[in-house]
């Protein structure tokens, strides 16, 4: 942030709620303060573990633009997970076995968000014996170049505390 | 060469059947109760039918066969954690009538192998045990025909069993206890799968492999763990949703030996099905080479014994 008047191109990733509108509304803020926008990846399929619609947009703007951007989309309510500069560059597959649903599956994710800054860019559960019987979930998460392997050691530790089994992927952050 | 051959279950009996036709002479055939034993040679289809009717080969004390007629001892006893005797005790007693040895029988170079080596350096004898990591695959002689030092990691798929029961699991959606009944009514799995689905068996191969690329000792305590048991069916499903798939993978690699389910791309050369075994080498200087066979069975574990014996004949 030394020069405020040099534009730069930003990554926001933001969750939205799924009703018409939504998208309209999260990138207005954007051109409001100056910010040009590059693009926008709209993953409408793939719903977060909250039930949210996860949306990537990039953009160019001043750093100082970008703050109030960031600022103005909170202020609307919009959950704005990741906003910055950094490139998600490693991938991370695991799948995680046991009682996931009594364990609190969105806790478990939040947890390895939040220790780790890695992403949880998709997940899928499979639970045929129901929420009291064991059940497994893939999830992909995308962590800062180097992260993915202590992205695992934080997967192995909140896994540890729940009990839960961990397949990990062979090689860290092999994305084959 | 003379062959003492003490144990005699799917490999012992197989090397005893196969050693007239690679040119050798069984002077001495041991099991856990009895032996026969002839400097001239045993009538092996004679000693074998002796056990199938009456539960031994013969009737000599075992210290017999140990201290009899022979160039090379084949030491083919279950596997033993621990002292791993009798098995080390055998292999003592060859090496110190400067005998060679070669190995079938894991325990020794799993759980002492640095008493092997240091035996092995006070005797004339020698010491080979291809036949103890992945059965007929050339993993052993391969790394010391690339030298040790020149392989940075080694991976694979060290058991039959827990590959059939996971490449079965994938390919028909089954759960895992039912794969592992068909598994047992196939006689791939054993009444007690245990050996084979919480890892150890994998896990002391990745030893002895350790061993012989460090040149150090490490045993089974040395290696991280994790089986296979009540793995979900869901877990493989997920897995092949994302293009990948489950398998027992042991790893050597920086000093440090795993075991356990690990994900792996689903048209990967690791991902081998049923009970086949692959052994996937890191090279310094030529790449990755994958080593893939099968990995367990008597005449298939017979044929590294066979092997190893004309590497001392050389």
């Amino acid at each position: 942030m030394s020069d405020s008047t040099e534009v730069r191109s930003y990554t926001v990733r933001l969750e939205l709620v799924d009703r018409p509108g939504e998208l309209l509304r999260a990138l207005s803020p954007i051109a409001e303060h100056g910010g040009n926008l590059l693009s926008i990846f709209h993953e409408r399929g793939n719903v977060t573990p909250r039930g949210h619609i996860p949306v990537e947009v990039d953009m160019e703007a001043t750093p100082e633009q970008f703050d109030s951007i960031v600022d103005a989309l909170r202020d609307e309510g919009i959950n704005v997970i990741q906003a910055g500069a950094e490139q998600y560059t490693e991938e991370l597959t695991v799948v995680l076995v046991g009682h996931l649903v009594n364990t609190d599956l969105s806790n478990t994710l939040e947890r390895i968000q939040s220790a780790t800054g890695a992403n949880v860019d998709d997940l899928s559960l499979s639970a045929p014996e129901g929420d009291e019987g064991v059940s497994s979930a893939r999830v992909r998460l995308s962590t800062n170049a180097g992260g993915a392997g202590s992205a695992l050691e934080t997967i192995r530790t909140v896994a540890d505390d729940k009990d839960l089994r961990v397949i990990e992927p062979l090689t860290a952050g092999e994305t084959a | 060469m003379r062959l003492a051959i003490v144990g005699a279950g799917a490999v012992g009996s197989s090397v005893a059947e196969l050693a007239g036709e690679y040119g050798h002479t069984v002077t001495a055939l041991a099991d856990s109760s009895g032996a026969v034993v002839d400097p001239d040679g045993v009538d092996v289809d004679v000693a074998l039918d002796r056990k199938d009717a009456e539960g031994t080969v013969g009737t000599a004390p075992i210290a017999d066969a140990l201290a009899g007629a022979y160039d090379v001892l084949v030491e083919a006893t279950p596997t033993t954690l621990g002292d791993a005797e009798p098995g080390f005790g055998h292999m003592k007693a060859a090496l110190e009538r400067d005998r060679h040895v070669v190995l079938a029988n894991k325990g020794p170079v799993a759980e002492r192998y640095g008493e092997v080596r240091e035996l092995e350096r006070e005797s004339a004898g020698e010491v080979y045990l291809e036949a103890t990591v992945g059965g007929a695959m050339p993993v052993l002689s391969t790394v010391a025909d690339f030298g040790a030092e020149h392989i940075e990691a080694a991976r694979g798929v060290l058991n039959g069993t827990a590959n059939f029961v996971l490449s079965r699991m994938a390919a028909e959606g089954l759960d895992y206890e039912h794969v592992l009944a068909e598994a047992q009514d196939l006689g791939v799995a054993e009444a007690d799968p245990s050996f084979d689905v919480e890892g150890t068996d994998a896990a002391l191969k990745c030893v002895i492999l350790a061993n012989v690329l460090y040149d150090r000792e490490y045993t089974l305590s040395d290696a991280t763990v994790e089986g296979i048991r009540d793995l979900p069916g869901s877990a493989l499903e997920l897995a092949a949703e994302g293009g990948r798939t489950i398998r027992l993978i042991g790893e050597v690699q920086d000093g440090a030996i795993r075991v356990g389910p690990r994900l792996i791309p689903e048209h990967g050369a690791l991902a081998v099905t049923g009970t086949r075994n692959i052994v996937e080498l890191e090279t310094e200087h030529a790449g990755l080479l994958d080593i893939s066979g099968r990995g367990a069975g008597g005449p298939e574990t017979a044929t590294a014994v066979l092997a190893d014996i004309g590497r001392l004949s050389e």
